[in-house]
């Protein structure tokens, strides 16, 4: 029987024979380790308790270190507690509180475990117990021995007793309800002379405070007395720790502070104590002029110091002071903007938060230029935080502190340039939003994107892409602006657009739509007459390298950089002749043609588009281009009045659509969404192949400029769609669900123009119109918002109200969730009333005679009010209210000081109700935060 | 309070991890791994600490080994680099000039100590003599347990019964 037993304790490998073979093992550790678990498994299985905890000890080595799963051996570490040898209930308590969490299944085993060992006489054996249950501990493990670590808060043994204090807290948040039982006597120990016992309960207080200051402010003269008197550095944070949270909700409290933590700032030779009466002063007593010079001056010494450490705390308490003390971070500018170049990117990227901070509108572009040099030096990280960091800042509340939106939009343009740069979806939002926004600043805007479209390198950076796509967007957009839309359209349609990724390429394809219409239009409907026309030979170099493929030979491979050069100084005017016009067809002609066989759709869909389009004009160009301009009127006229349609339908302007615009718009009756379309086929069947299917952006304007086209507008366009068009349309037509938001979300972005015309376009029910006009509706009402506001020069924009809607929506959220948090912790705090009058005042009325006096005498305390005076009625006093204010609404507080008469009734009225009151308080949390809560005047 | 201890050396291999707040096995992989990437890779003569997912760690070199701690964002740096070093100075009284092989092996007393120090994440014990007293009554309460088992006669009495 004894048998395997006797084998295993005699051969069994212990924890050092594990370590010793694993450190052998170079390589196959895994095999190793693998090898011992399986022996483990085994030994851990035996009767012998030795054996069993050896195997324990080891399995909890190889869980720690190796991170192997001991959760298989969770019932064994009981067996090993139940042992009453010590050695084997160390390592069956180690390896529990490593590996037992709230779901393992035996936890429900491990309580009377746990209670025995806190019972017993061995004071190591009720540490181990606390410890784990500190670590252990859930909702039932914290009631079924509450009453255990109470009885050990009183401990005389001042080793448990500290750790029974500390080991409460975990109590507290698992079981609040045990706050009830514990909390009196936690108090008690506020007055404990050990300084260990003392550092523990002021500890259990700070993280207490953390999650709910306002109700530990009636204990804040034990906390003042601590402060004052301790000589111990530890305890002296915590106090501190507390007190940055207690001063900011009374003011009377943080008078009354400054002194004493100033004293301490002054004479402390400690840094991490000087450090946390500086954080002190800066997070909570910023009214306090003097309080922060002091401060500030000793941060300034943490900033020159050698330490890395040190310089890294004082810019990051002047980060806190900035917020209300700007003069201290300008104070302190040379040694901020040295830091820039710091060797530790910590105290790097906080130099950058705080130079951020410095940021206003009169000061923006030097910043700007300064960080953006530091940017072009340092380390791709670096870089981009410092990239991110100006970005977010200029565009601060619709960038309120950008004034010149030129210098702006071209700053945008050189940070993509930067080798490094990686944040090119803000650059492209900010591109495309200010663009939208500003309409002062399009000119510029579109010399920015041509610089940026020209430059064949940036094509091949994919981090750039986006800002690509914005620059390719802006420039179709406000081509009106541009100097030379020949030179741009050269540059959207350069042979290497194929490193794009397609939904890019669509933009593209779609910009290039919108200057070609507007060359045309120019050219055709205008005569031209806006831009100087001047000979060919002045073409941009750009232009000619590849409309070369019939003219020009000689230029005919090279468009690359230099030809980018050229048009830098060519750019000035930009002629618009027919003979361009026909070159610029063609051109489209031959860079879209091979798009038509794309495997994107929507590449192929934009292709066909325009190429329909040059298809319908071209022999009207070619036509009028022979005839030398003769008469413009003939058969010009048709093709005059497709590119007017089409010059109309790019020629209003989009509006920023807020995030919510969608959900804003109520269904229309009869709008069937979900409808099966299958009646497409009929009209779709009898189109003629030829003719072009450019319309089928007739709706992509309608969408955009919320023109409702007549039902026999469109008739007639979609008639003229030709067959793959009306294949994909129908594409369009099953996915139809999928496409629709597809496109909503692209006009936010404004990327390029919705998608779901198709479906509009090929679909001529009701249905289509409905949608036109749904989609109408929720751009009107925006777009008069946007131009209906008469802007200057400089913009404060339109939309502001929508942002604010968008952004009020999470801050509410934030609120109904910490006003759960005060639900919940009001809950808890206000628990103590009903139980520890009854239960507590009875059972500790020998202890504090005082104390109990005043519980059940609610007179007696009132006068003792009136009585009351210096310090020794100060403490006491604080007991009687610090069990029972602190439980009290401050709400209540308040009225009580201030009627004494009405307090006689009110408390009864209190003790009666009192447990109706933690419900009804519950419900109040707002109430309660809106007024003040009086402090003891005792304490003032 | 302190989230969690991890003792690092400079390979990367973990000497010790302590929890005090919940992270499943699996998180606690990745934690280790995130950190080692970040603290290792720091050069020598930078601060101690670094921000990491709202957290901050708190690390110190103490030879070859990394002791590394993990605190909310309004703790005091300064605090816990002076309980790292309260930890060190303790075990180097233990083990007498402690090094990392006296981890390596006592995996489980460091461990102990760090209990008497530390508890549910507070600053427990600032003596050091008290700590080390602490940990040697325990100790040789453990010794006393073994003898009683650990002689040969005790198993083959054991074996015989």
């Amino acid at each position: 029987m004894s048998g395997p037993s006797l084998m295993d304790s005699l051969f069994q490998r212990s924890l050092e024979d594990i370590i010793k073979g694993l450190r052998q093992q170079l390589i196959g550790e895994q095999a190793f380790i693998s090898k011992a678990l399986e022996e483990i498994r085994k030994e851990i299985k035996s009767t012998d308790l030795s054996t069993k905890s050896t195997a324990l000890l080891k399995l909890s080595y190889l869980s720690n270190l190796h991170f192997h799963d001991l959760s298989f051996a969770a019932f064994h570490s009981l067996e090993v507690l139940s042992s009453p040898r010590f050695s084997h209930k160390k390592i069956a308590y180690h390896a529990i509180s490593l590996s037992f969490h709230d779901s393992t299944p035996v936890l429900l085993l491990i309580t009377n475990h746990l209670r025995k060992d806190l019972n017993s006489t061995n004071e190591f054996e009720v540490s181990l117990s606390l410890q784990c249950l500190s670590r252990i501990a859930n909702v039932d493990l914290a009631r079924d021995l509450t009453p255990e670590v109470f009885a050990l808060l009183s401990s005389n043994k001042l080793y448990l007793r500290k750790r029974a204090v500390a080991v409460v807290l975990r109590v507290f948040e698992k079981y609040p309800d045990s706050v009830r039982v514990c909390f009196k006597r936690l108090v008690e120990n506020l007055e404990n002379s050990d300084p260990q016992i003392l550092s523990a309960v002021v500890g259990v207080f700070s993280e207490l405070a953390c999650k709910d200051p306002r109700s530990y402010l009636p204990l804040a003269p034990e906390f003042y007395k601590i402060l004052v008197d301790s000589k111990n550095n530890w305890i002296s944070i915590k106090v501190l720790k507390i007190f940055s949270k207690l001063a900011p909700l009374e003011r009377r409290l943080a008078k009354r502070v400054v002194e004493p933590i100033c004293d301490l700032l002054r004479n402390t030779g400690a840094k991490s104590l000087l450090f946390e009466c500086i954080r002190t002063v800066v997070t909570s007593l910023s009214e306090y002029e003097s309080a922060v010079r002091l401060a500030v001056g000793k941060v300034r010494e943490f900033l020159v110091d050698e330490d890395p450490n040190l310089k890294y705390l004082g810019l990051q308490a002047l980060r806190i002071v900035a917020e209300k003390h700007l003069w201290a971070v300008s104070e302190n500018k040379e040694v901020i903007i040295k830091s820039l170049s710091d060797a530790d990117p910590n105290i790097k990227i906080e130099s950058l938060r705080l130079v951020m901070a410095m940021v206003s509108e009169h000061n923006v572009s030097e910043i700007s230029r300064v960080l953006v040099n530091y940017a072009l030096k340092s380390d791709p990280v670096f870089c981009n935080e410092i990239l991110g960091s100006i970005l977010s800042t200029c565009s601060r509340n619709l960038y309120e502190i950008i004034v010149d939106f030129d210098w702006y939009v071209s700053l945008l343009g050189e940070m993509s340039r930067i080798p490094h740069c990686q944040t090119g979806e803000e650059i492209e939002n900010q591109l495309i939003d200010i663009g939208l926004r500003v309409k002062d600043v399009r000119p510029e805007l579109v010399r920015v994107a041509r610089d940026l479209l020209i430059d064949p390198a940036l094509l091949g950076n994919s981090f750039l892409h986006s800002v690509l796509s914005a620059a390719a967007w802006a420039s179709g957009e406000y081509v009106e602006f541009s100097r030379n839309p020949l030179e741009l359209m050269e540059a959207l349609l350069q042979p290497r657009t194929s490193l794009l990724p397609s939904s890019i390429r669509t933009v593209y394809i779609q910009s290039a739509f919108k200057v070609l219409v507007f060359c045309l239009h120019t050219c055709f409907v205008r005569g031209g007459s806006i831009v100087p026309s001047a000979s060919l030979n002045n073409l941009p170099a750009g232009v000619s390298a590849s409309v070369s493929y019939e003219s020009f030979d000689e230029f005919s491979v090279e468009n690359g950089a230099d030809a980018s050069v050229v048009h830098g100084q060519t750019c000035a005017s930009a002629p618009i002749t027919k003979e361009s016009i026909v070159n610029l067809l063609n051109l489209v002609e031959l860079a879209l043609g091979p798009l038509l066989g794309s495997y994107d759709v929507e590449v192929q869909e934009r292709a066909r588009n325009l190429l329909g389009f040059v298809d319908l004009t071209k022999p009207e160009v070619l036509n009028s281009a022979v005839q030398e301009k003769d008469d413009s009127e003939g058969k010009g006229v048709e093709t005059s009045k497709i590119i007017k349609l089409m010059h109309d339908a790019f020629s209003k302007e989009l509006g920023p659509v807020s995030l919510s615009a969608q959900g804003k718009v109520s269904l229309p009756d009869g709008l069937e969404l979900k409808e099966n379309l299958g009646d497409l086929e009929m009209i779709c069947g009898d189109l003629e192949p030829p003719s072009s299917n450019a319309f089928s952006f007739g709706s992509s304007y309608e969408q955009k400029d919320g023109l409702s086209f007549s039902n026999l507008q469109i008739k007639e366009d979609s008639e003229q769609t030709n067959e793959s068009t009306s294949l994909l349309a129908e594409h369009r037509k099953r996915h139809g669900l999928y496409y629709l938001p597809s496109g909503k979300s692209e006009l936010v972005s404004n990327d390029y123009p919705p998608a779901n015309d198709p479906t509009l376009q090929g679909d001529i029910d009701d249905n289509a119109d409905n949608l036109v006009k749904i989609t109408a509706e929720s751009l009107v009402p925006k777009r008069k918002s946007n131009h209906g506001k008469p802007r200057p020069v400089v913009v404060k924009l339109d939309e502001v109200d929508e942002k604010h809607v968008a952004m009020k929506k999470p801050e509410s959220r934030d609120d109904s969730l910490s006003g759960a948090v005060r639900d919940v912790l009001f809950g808890c705090e206000d628990a103590p009333p009903t139980l520890s009058q009854s239960n507590l005042s009875n059972k500790l009325s020998s202890k504090r005679k005082g104390k109990e006096k005043q519980h059940t005498d609610p007179h007696a305390e009132s006068k003792e009010n009136v009585i009351d005076d210096g310090n020794s009625s100060l403490r006491r006093k604080d007991h009687s209210h610090g069990k029972e204010r602190r439980h009290r609404s401050p709400r209540k507080k308040n009225a009580e000081e201030r009627k004494e008469t009405n307090q006689k009734e009110k408390e009864k009225s209190r003790r009666h109700h009192g447990r109706h009151k933690s419900r009804q308080r519950a419900e109040e949390p707002l109430k309660v935060s809106a007024q003040t809560p009086v402090i003891p005047d005792f304490l003032l | 309070m302190i989230h969690f201890v991890l003792l690092i050396s400079r390979q990367g291999k973990v000497r010790l991890t302590k929890w005090y707040s919940t992270y499943s096995q699996k998180e606690r992989t990745k934690v280790i791994r995130e950190l080692s990437g970040v603290i290792l890779t720091r050069g020598p003569k930078l601060c101690n600490f670094v921000e990491w997912r709202g957290l901050k760690v708190v690390y110190k070199r103490y030879a070859s080994l990394y002791f590394c701690m993990c605190i909310d964002p309004d703790g005091n740096e300064l605090e816990i680099l002076e309980i790292i070093h309260h930890y060190v100075e303790v075990l180097d009284r233990y083990f007498g000039s402690v090094c990392e092989l006296d981890l390596i092996y006592n995996f489980h007393k460091a461990y102990y100590i760090l209990d008497e120090i530390l508890i549910s994440g507070e600053l427990q014990e600032p003596g050091k003599r008290t700590i080390v007293r602490a940990v040697a009554a325990q100790d040789s309460l453990v010794e006393t347990v073994k003898e009683q088992t650990g002689s040969i006669s005790t198993i083959i009495a054991q074996a015989s019964k």
